[in-house]
C-alpha cells in the first residue's frame, strides 16, 4: 500500500542503510530535577520500540528530546551518522502524535492533516489527505474543526498529522489512550500493519503493557529517568532483571531466599527451608540473600499430597484464602506458612474443581520458569496501586 | 419544578436590568437628544431657540464644510492605529511568551499611564515635544530637523500623542488573546517543518485574531473621536474632526451641526466596524 510512502523525497535518503535511532548517555535535568538520567538506546532502523513506565518516569521527556522540542543537558542523540541532538525541531525527519493531540484549533482537520506537506512545499495534497483520513476512518469529518470532533476522533486526526509525513522516525506519546477498547485494538493492528508496511521506526510511548507486548520489537521498561530493562517482549516477561520489571510487566511472586551457590548450569537458593533451583542465565543476583520470582501462572497448585506435574521440591502448608473466577482462569491466594501470600493463577481445564477457600494446599513450580533476583531492591517497586 | 426552571430562565434577565436601566439613562435618552438635534433647523440659535425640522439636510451641509477633518480623522486613527498594532503586538507577544515571572508586573506597567489624568499626560508631551526641547534641539543637531524644523503642531505629534494614549487598549486584549495560546501548539508546527517565523504566521498570529480585532477596535474608534491630542500637540492644520464638533458645540452653538457632524462620525464608525468584523470573521482573513 502507498498511502504513507509517496512523498518521501525531502526526508529519506534511501541510499543510506542502517538509520538507527541512538540514544547515547542522554540526560535531562530540570534544576536540582533529574528527569531522564544517562538514557543509552538503540532503536534498529523499521522497528516497533516500546517504552513503557509508569507516570512522570520521564517518557514524554524522552521524546521531546527526540523530537528537538527539548535539549538534552547531556549526551548525544543521532539518526544513522546524523547527530540531531542540537538540531531545530522543523528540521528534523521525525514528528510526534503527541499526548495531547496539538491539533490547531483554527484549521480544519483536513488543513491540520496538511499541514507538515505544505511547510515542505508539497503542493497537491488533496490526495495524500483523504487518504489518510480514510485509513484513520474519518472521511466523512475532513471539514470539520478539532472541537468538534470527540477525543477519539481527536488522537485519529493526531496520529494522520504526523503519519502522512512519513517520517524517519515516528514518536507517539500514548496516542491510543483516549481510545475505547475496540477501537484501540483496531488501530494497535493498523498502527502496526503501517509501521511494518511502510517500514518506520516507531517509538511508541504507553502506560498500557498489553499494547506494548502485543505491538513491539522491543520493549524498553523505564522508570524514575532510567531504563531498567529492555528487550523483546517475551524477554522482558520470562526473565525480568529487577523487581520493579517482574512487578510492572505483569504479576510476581517474590520470595525471600538464601543463595547457596551455583550447581552446574542452575543456582540452589533455600526458600524457607526449602531448596529451589533456579536456571543460570535466570540469575540477577551475585549470592547472599535474593528474591526468588515466579509468575502466577508458572505456579501450580493441588490440594496436600495431591499430584503435582513438576519435578522439584514443593511448598507445603498453604491455605486457600481468596478465589476469584475470572472465566478462563482462576486466581487464588495462598498464604504460606510462613504468613506471605502468594498468588496463582489456573487455567480453567476442568481437571478438577475450583478449590474453596479454606483448602489447604502444596505449591510447585517448574525450576526452569523461576527467576533470582537482587535483595537489595524494593519488592514492591513497580506494583500497581491498590493490588497487594 | 417547573417554576424553579422557569426562575432560572429569567435569572439572566434580572442580573442584566442594572446595566439595561444605566444604559437607557446615559446613552438612549441622550442619543435621542443627538438625533433630534442634528435635524434642527439651523436657522435657530440659543435666543431664538431651536425647532426640530426633521432637516436632513444638516447631514449635507456638514459633509460639504468638514470633509477633510473628518477624512483627516480616519487618516489619523488609522495611522495610530497601526502604530498601536506593530508596537502593541511585540509588547503582547514579549509579555505573553518570554515575561516569565514578570508578567504581572509588566501588564501592570502597561496599565500604569492611566494612574494620571489623559490630559495632564498629553500635556507633558507637549513639553517633551516643544520647539526649545531638548528632543527638538537634539533633533536639528544631528539634522534630522531643520533649523527651523518642528514636532510640535505637526500630524506626526498628533499621531504620536494617538499611538502613545491608545497603547494600552491595543496592548491588553492582544495580550488576552496571546496568552490564551497553548504554546503546545507552536511546538507541534515546529514539530511539522514550520520554521519559528511561518509557525508565528501559520499558528500565532491566526490564534491571535481574536485580539488583533479588539484591539484595533478599541484603538480606531476612540481615536478617530478624539480631539485632545490634536487640540494639544497639533495646530489649526491638524484638526480633527473631533475638534470641530467641540468648537461648533462650545463656541459656535451651532447645535444642529454639531449633531449632525456627530451622527455622521458615528454612522460612518458603525458601518466600518460591522464590515470590518464580518471580514474579520470569515476565515481567509488569516
Ligand atoms: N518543564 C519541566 N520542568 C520541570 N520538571 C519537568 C518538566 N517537564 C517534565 N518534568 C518532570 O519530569 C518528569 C518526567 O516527566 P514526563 O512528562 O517525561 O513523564 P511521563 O513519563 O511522560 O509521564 P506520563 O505517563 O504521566 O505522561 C516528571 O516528574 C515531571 O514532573
Ligand atoms: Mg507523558
Amino acid at each position: 500500500m502507498s498511502l504513507v510512502a509517496d512523498h518521501d523525497s525531502t526526508t529519506q535518503d534511501p541510499t543510506s542503510a542502517g538509520r538507527d535511532l541512538e540514544l547515547r548517555a542522554v540526560t535531562k535535568s530540570y534544576g536540582a530535577f533529574t528527569a531522564v538520567r544517562s538514557l543509552d538506546l538503540v532503536v534498529p532502523q523499521g522497528s516497533f520500540f516500546a517504552l513503557l513506565g509508569p507516570s512522570g518516569c520521564g517518557k514524554t521527556t524522552t521524546l521531546r528530546m527526540v523530537a528537538g522540542l527539548d535539549t538534552p543537558t547531556a549526551g548525544t542523540i543521532s539518526l544513522g551518522d546524523r547527530e540531531i541532538t542540537y538540531d531545530k525541531p522543523y528540521k528534523r525527519p521525525v514528528n510526534t502524535v503527541f499526548q495531547n493531540y496539538a491539533l490547531f484549533p483554527h484549521l480544519d482537520i483536513s488543513e491540520n492533516v496538511a499541514f507538515g506537506l505544505k511547510r515542505r512545499g508539497v503542493k497537491e495534497t488533496k490526495k495524500a489527505v483523504a487518504e489518510m483520513l480514510a485509513l484513520v476512518e474519518l472521511e466523512s469529518q475532513g471539514s470539520k474543526k478539532p472541537y468538534q470532533l470527540s477525543g477519539g476522533q481527536q488522537q485519529r486526526v493526531a496520529l494522520a498529522r504526523a503519519l502522512i509525513n512519513n517520517p524517519e522516525v515516528l514518536l507517539l506519546d500514548e496516542p491510543l489512550g483516549a481510545l475505547d477498547l475496540k477501537l484501540r485494538r483496531g488501530m494497535q493492528i493498523e498502527l502496526k500493519r503501517i509501521q511494518t508496511e511502510v517500514g518506520l521506526t516507531f517509538v511508541h510511548v504507553t502506560h498500557d503493557q498489553e499494547e506494548a507486548m502485543t505491538m513491539a520489537d522491543t520493549v524498553a521498561v523505564m522508570n524514575a529517568g532510567v531504563i531498567e530493562q529492555m528487550g523483546a517482549p517475551s524477554e522482558l516477561y520470562d526473565n525480568p532483571a529487577t523487581t520493579f520489571v517482574a512487578n510492572f510487566l505483569g504479576q510476581s511472586n517474590l520470595l525471600a531466599g538464601d543463595i547457596l551457590g551455583p550447581d552446574g548450569d542452575v543456582v540452589k537458593v533455600s526458600v524457607q527451608g526449602t531448596t529451589v533451583s533456579i536456571p543460570i542465565e535466570r540469575c540477577h543476583s551475585e549470592g547472599g540473600k535474593g528474591w526468588v520470582g515466579v509468575r502466577p501462572e508458572k505456579v501450580m497448585i493441588a490440594e496436600v499430597g495431591g499430584e503435582i506435574d513438576a519435578p522439584g521440591n514443593r511448598f507445603e502448608g498453604g491455605v486457600v484464602t481468596d478465589v476469584s473466577f475470572v472465566g478462563v482462569s482462576t486466581q487464588y491466594l495462598v498464604r504460606m506458612p510462613w504468613g506471605q501470600e502468594l498468588m496463582v493463577f489456573e487455567q480453567n481445564t476442568g481437571r478438577r474443581p475450583i478449590l474453596a477457600v479454606g483448602t489447604p494446599v502444596d505449591l510447585s513450580w517448574r525450576p526452569e520458569y523461576a527467576f533470582l533476583l537482587d535483595a537489595s531492591q524494593d519488592a514492591k517497586a513497580g506494583v500497581e496501586d491498590g493490588d497487594d | 419544578m417547573a417554576r424553579t426552571r422557569r426562575r432560572a430562565r429569567f435569572t439572566g434577565y434580572w442580573l442584566m436590568l442594572p446595566s439595561a436601566l444605566w444604559l437607557a439613562l446615559f446613552f438612549l435618552v441622550p442619543f435621542y437628544s443627538l438625533i433630534a438635534m442634528s435635524l434642527y433647523d439651523p436657522e435657530g440659535s440659543s435666543l431664538t431657540g431651536y425647532d426640530m425640522t426633521w432637516h436632513f439636510a444638516n447631514y449635507v451641509d456638514v459633509v460639504q464644510a468638514y470633509w477633510r477633518p473628518l477624512l483627516r480623522s480616519f487618516w489619523y486613527a488609522a495611522l495610530a492605529t497601526l502604530g498601536c498594532l506593530l508596537l502593541g503586538y511585540v509588547l503582547a507577544y514579549a509579555i505573553a511568551f518570554k515575561a516569565g515571572r514578570w508578567k504581572n508586573l509588566m501588564l501592570v506597567l502597561v496599565i500604569a499611564p492611566f494612574f494620571t489624568s489623559f490630559l495632564i499626560r498629553t500635556l507633558s508631551w507637549k513639553l517633551i515635544l516643544a520647539d526649545d526641547g531638548w528632543i527638538v534641539n537634539t533633533l536639528q543637531a544631528v539634522g534630522i530637523l531643520g533649523p527651523d524644523g518642528r514636532l510640535l503642531a505637526t500630524s506626526f505629534a498628533v499621531v504620536m500623542g494617538l499611538t502613545y494614549n491608545f497603547l494600552p487598549f491595543m496592548v491588553l486584549p492582544l495580550f488576552a488573546s496571546l496568552d490564551k495560546i497553548d504554546h503546545r501548539l507552536i511546538e507541534a508546527a515546529g514539530d511539522l517543518y514550520a520554521s519559528p517565523a511561518r509557525g508565528f504566521f501559520k499558528v500565532t498570529l491566526p490564534l491571535s485574531m481574536p485580539g488583533v480585532v479588539a484591539g484595533t477596535l478599541l484603538t480606531f474608534i476612540p481615536a478617530a473621536g478624539d480631539y485632545i491630542n490634536s487640540e494639544l500637540l497639533g495646530s489649526p492644520n491638524q484638526r480633527m474632526i473631533g475638534n470641530v464638533i467641540q468648537n461648533l458645540f462650545t463656541n459656535q452653538g451651532d447645535y444642529a451641526a454639531a449633531g449632525a457632524l456627530s451622527m455622521t462620525l458615528m454612522i460612518i464608525i458603525t458601518i466600518g466596524v460591522v464590515l470590518y468584523i464580518r471580514r474579520a470573521g470569515t476565515e481567509d482573513l488569516v
